[in-house]
């Protein structure tokens, strides 16, 4: 009962938000995420003890019914999405935006359609949701985001609705061959799809994965990314980079891995040497950038293309570090873009040769900067460690050549991070347009974050925990 | 049998009501109250008839039966909704407002016997009934040069189709010696077929194609929709396409189902080329009235499918697909044009800015479009879904299936190009009149309706079953 509230709560503050003028909205969104984050955190530790499921009829002459499933794997995300957007909400909350109703109410919609994506177990109702998740993040980009927006957040739109549209096509295929009654429940996909001969679990992979890796983004499909990131405003930026990539990630795990075993196997070397690619490939473009956004931007595709090339090894221990990698990406990438956030509006630039010395001008936002940064190149002791550790060790019992290659994204991502950091926190002070350090909000947000990235660094036991039966169900 | 009665006394009566009422405003308000009663004839006798049966009538030349009567009831409704929406553009098209309507009753009963024929001139007859009173209404606007253009075009290109229709009809006759088509799949048989009855397929199919619009029969549509008046664009685009297509369906579920091999390659030939032909070029149009023009023909496409679909075995999904497609994009497209009808600039950059001028209208228009466009949660989506679920279930066209979804990505495009100009562009649009709260209040229910049918189809084809 409790996991159709996560897709309540924020769908209608998010329909009340727009009727809502003013300073309202954005307390009625505080207040939303907290009841949110409220009612993950119970279901994620009710999933400790077995998951929870949700049903109701829907569509019965089709086979679609309205179900919703939370095993440690969906519990572990929505705690994450509750997480992000309450953090989002939170450094936001004394930013001026134009016409906070309509603002806080696409983002809010945003978190409805997640929730639900990582909720659903009924292939259509992911379909949906997965849609749901995406039109809100559009308006909010064309509406809010930077000079290029409109062609830059079109092109976003039109890549992923393609994606989509593929992997619609997919699974009304799966659904269609059950046997007797058209069925969209989990089960019964993956029963079906097993079942499908070879040459068929091949075209069928490619329908699917398309979609997912256009979402992920993994490399070549990648293109839409950078622009979009640099484009959007910050708050969407995060739910992007922080929330709708996992979408993706999640999406392999649960809709494709499991479903055409076979087409995964033939094909699953020809996804990992794409992601290595991709790894390689954005830290090289990463360490030209100046603009931080479109650094972080392509740091993100080097840490969502490990993950995925992890995923399709089987290893175990690699889907376990997958588990704690979505979740820690997810709070690092927050944390950095949450500091750029506050680069841009102290400094009015993104530009990091134009920037310096942050640590006389503003040393609690240095402090934060560099702590997350260092998360980020998964340093022993912070969250990244853990997950980056389990995933190399996933990749290298079954591509050793492959990790080797992958390894060296660590040491760029080392080099591009550490000359960010360098280049913004220290050398000559320049003049800041508003001179503040961290406001209280900003402080809290920040120390939300800090707190998760040192105390998972040190103790990941409780994450390890959550999610530890996750693996045996996705590579049987 | 009772909506046919009662279409064509309504009708009639609407005709003489022209002579004793001279008050525009109390003709439109008449006309409203008596779709209405007839929108509650379908309804009762749909509900008067027993589910999962069918009546014979006129020596076996019409057979109802609950898919047809469900048809006939939701088209009602669609009308209902166009002539609540509309009719005060109507009464602004010409001097003959209660002929505007009672040429609607005889559209209507002109589809009422296509949704029931049971034999090929019931059909020839059905066609005519529907055709002819679109002529008029093509070139009611008669000081206006592109609406008679409109309406000539029309008239000589669907008399060609009828023309062909009928030597289909008489080369079928030939080879079978009926005109039942409950006959045909017991004379007809797929290993054995008299070349005749395959020329005979062709033709019909061929007839049929030109009144849906498919490519490459489609040459009419863009300057008959066009330049006929806006007010009738909206009623020949959505309802009357949509009984064309159960026509289409219910001939060649019923008949030629079973000779599914002969035919299948070229329609699904057809279906690719309409997707095709009307996507691509919605995508260089200026004017959105002729950009939804071509998407009509894109929409074709995708109807299309549900009579690709009809070989399988289980012919209820491509029944369930044109229903719900035909009420999806009918509501759906009654809506984008009653706010079009509202703009004095027909081109995209008359929508910009509109957004702020009037958001409820940008809202509902997204909402239209979003429909059109096969967004989630929305009937447009839903409609999509059973369609190609339909073909997906017969098997053999993943293919096009596929196409089809790239296709359709294509028409995100110009739908949004639309959205882009209202909510992204700034600028003033200037409105013909101003919004009413009657106006709102209508469009916030097709808006409404549009958001039900992606939500709980399950409503709109309850009777229907599996």
């Amino acid at each position: 009962m409790f996991l159709i509230l996560l897709i309540i709560i924020p769908l209608l503050t998010g329909i009340l938000s727009f009727a809502i003028k003013g300073e309202g909205a954005r307390i009625l969104a505080l207040l939303s995420s907290c009841a949110t984050l409220a009612v993950a955190a119970l279901v994620s530790g009710a999933g400790f003890s077995g998951s929870s499921t949700f049903t109701m009829p829907w569509i019965p002459s089709i086979g679609a019914t309205f179900s919703l499933l939370a095993d440690s794997m969906s519990s572990m995300l929505c705690l994450l999405t509750g997480i992000v957007v309450l953090v989002v909400f939170l450094v936001n909350s004394n930013k001026e935006v134009e016409r906070p109703g309509a603002f806080y109410g696409f983002m809010l919609l945003s978190q409805a359609g997640l929730m639900g994506v990582f909720l659903a177990s009924d292939a259509l109702l992911f379909y949906v949701f997965w849609e749901l998740a995406l039109i809100p993040v559009y308006f909010l980009c064309s509406q809010w985001g930077g000079e290029k927006r409109i062609a830059v957040t079109f092109k976003f739109f039109v890549y992923t609705f393609v994606g989509s549209l593929m992997l619609l096509a997919g699974l009304i295929f799966l659904s269609q061959q059950t046997n007797g009654l058209p069925s969209f429940a989990w089960a019964d996909i993956v029963h079906a799809g097993r079942s499908l001969p070879e040459l068929t679990q091949h075209w069928l992979f490619w329908l699917m994965f398309i979609a997912f890796a256009i979402k992920m983004p993994i490399f070549p499909f990648h293109s839409w990314q950078p622009d979009t990131y640099e484009q959007s405003p910050t708050p969407v930026t995060i739910i992007l980079s922080a929330l709708m990539v996992k979408m993706g990630m999640y999406a392999v795990l649960r809709w494709l891995l499991p479903v055409v075993p076979e087409g995964v196997a033939y094909w699953s070397d020809t996804v990992i040497i794409m992601s290595v690619i991709g790894i390689v490939y954005a830290s090289c473009i990463a360490m030209v950038q100046t603009d931080i956004k479109r650094l972080i931007a392509y740091s993100s595709i080097a840490h969502m293309g490990l993950m995925c090339a992890v995923a399709f090894t089987k290893s175990s221990i690699g889907m376990h570090g997958i588990m704690v990698q979505m979740f820690n990406h997810g709070i690092n990438i927050t944390g950095m873009w949450v500091v750029v956030s506050m680069i841009e509006n102290r400094w009015g630039t993104r530009d990091m040769t134009k920037l310096g010395g942050m640590a006389i001008t503003a040393p609690k936002m240095a402090i934060a900067f560099v702590l997350v940064s260092l998360a980020s190149i998964a340093l022993p002791l912070t969250n990244g460690f853990i997950g980056e550790f389990m995933l190399f060790n996933g990749l290298f019992s079954s591509h050793m050549v492959l990790m080797v290659i992958a390894g060296t994204g660590i040491i760029l991502g080392a080099v591009y991070t550490l000359n960010m950091i360098q280049k913004t926190t220290y050398g000559n002070a320049v003049k800041m347009i508003v001179a503040k350090d961290l406001s209280i909000n900003e402080l809290v947000g920040l120390v939300i974050i800090i707190c998760l990235v040192l105390f998972l660094g040190v103790y990941p036991k409780p994450l390890l925990d959550l999610t530890s039966g996750i693996a045996g169900m996705i590579v049987k | 049998m009772k909506a046919i009665i009662a279409t064509t006394v309504l009708g009639v009566f609407m005709m003489f009501a022209g002579i004793a009422v001279s008050n525009k405003k109390s003709i439109v308000a008449l006309a409203i109250l008596l779709f209405a009663a007839l929108f509650g004839v379908t309804i009762y006798e749909l509900m008067d008839t027993p589910a999962n049966s069918s009546q014979l009538l006129f020596n076996n030349m019409l057979q109802i039966d609950h898919s047809s009567l469900w048809f006939n009831m939701l088209m009602t409704g669609c009308t209902l909704l166009y002539v609540a929406l509309l009719g005060k553009e109507i009464m602004k098209v010409g001097l003959h407002v209660a002929e505007y309507f009672a040429l609607i009753f005889f559209i209507l009963c002109g589809l009422f016997i296509l949704t029931t024929y049971n034999n090929l001139l019931m059909l020839f007859i059905g066609i005519e009934i529907l055709s002819i009173p679109q002529y008029i209404l093509a070139g009611s606007d008669k000081r206006n040069l592109k609406s008679s253009e409109a309406s000539l075009k029309y008239f000589l290109m669907g008399a060609f189709s009828t023309g062909i229709l009928l030597m289909g009809i008489t080369l079928l006759y030939g080879a079978s010696s009926t005109f039942y088509i409950d006959k045909f799949g017991s004379i007809l048989h797929y290993d054995n077929i008299n070349p005749l009855a395959i020329a005979g397929i062709v033709f019909i199919m061929i007839a049929l194609s030109f009144k849906v619009s498919a490519a490459p029969m489609h040459m009419w549509t863009p300057d008959v929709y066009d330049g006929s008046p806006t007010a009738f664009t909206a009623f020949m685009a959505t309802v009357v396409k949509a009984g064309a297509f159960f026509a289409f369906l219910r001939l060649f579920h019923v008949s030629f189902n079973s000779l599914g091999q002969h035919w299948t390659l070229l329609l699904a030939i057809i279906t690719a080329a309409t997707l095709f032909v009307g996507n691509v070029t919605a995508v260089f149009q200026q004017s959105v009235k002729r950009m939804l023009a071509y998407s009509s023909i894109a929409q074709a496409g995708f109807m299309l499918f549900a009579i690709l679909s009809v070989n399988s075995a289980d012919a209820a999904y491509g029944m369930r697909g044109i229903i719900f497609y035909g009420v999806a994009y009918s509501v759906a497209t009654i809506g984008i044009f009653s706010v079009l009808i509202k703009l004095k600039d027909y081109t995209y950059d008359g929508f910009n800015g509109l957004a702020k001028s009037e958001p409820f209208l940008a809202f509902v228009s997204s909402i239209f479009l979003f429909s059109l466009a096969g967004i989630p949660l929305t009937g447009g989506f839903m409609a999509k879904f059973y369609v190609l679920t339909a073909v997906v279930h017969q098997g053999q066209l993943m293919w096009l299936v596929i196409f089809a979804l790239l296709m359709a990505a294509i028409s995100v495009y110009y739908y949004f190009r639309v959205i882009i100009a209202m909510y992204f562009k700034p600028g003033t649009p200037e409105l013909n009149s101003p919004i009413t709260t009657g106006d709102r209040i209508m469009l916030a229910i097709t808006c409404a309706l549009v958001l039900l049918l992606g939500i709980y189809p399950q409503l709109f084809l309850e009777s229907l079953g599996k």
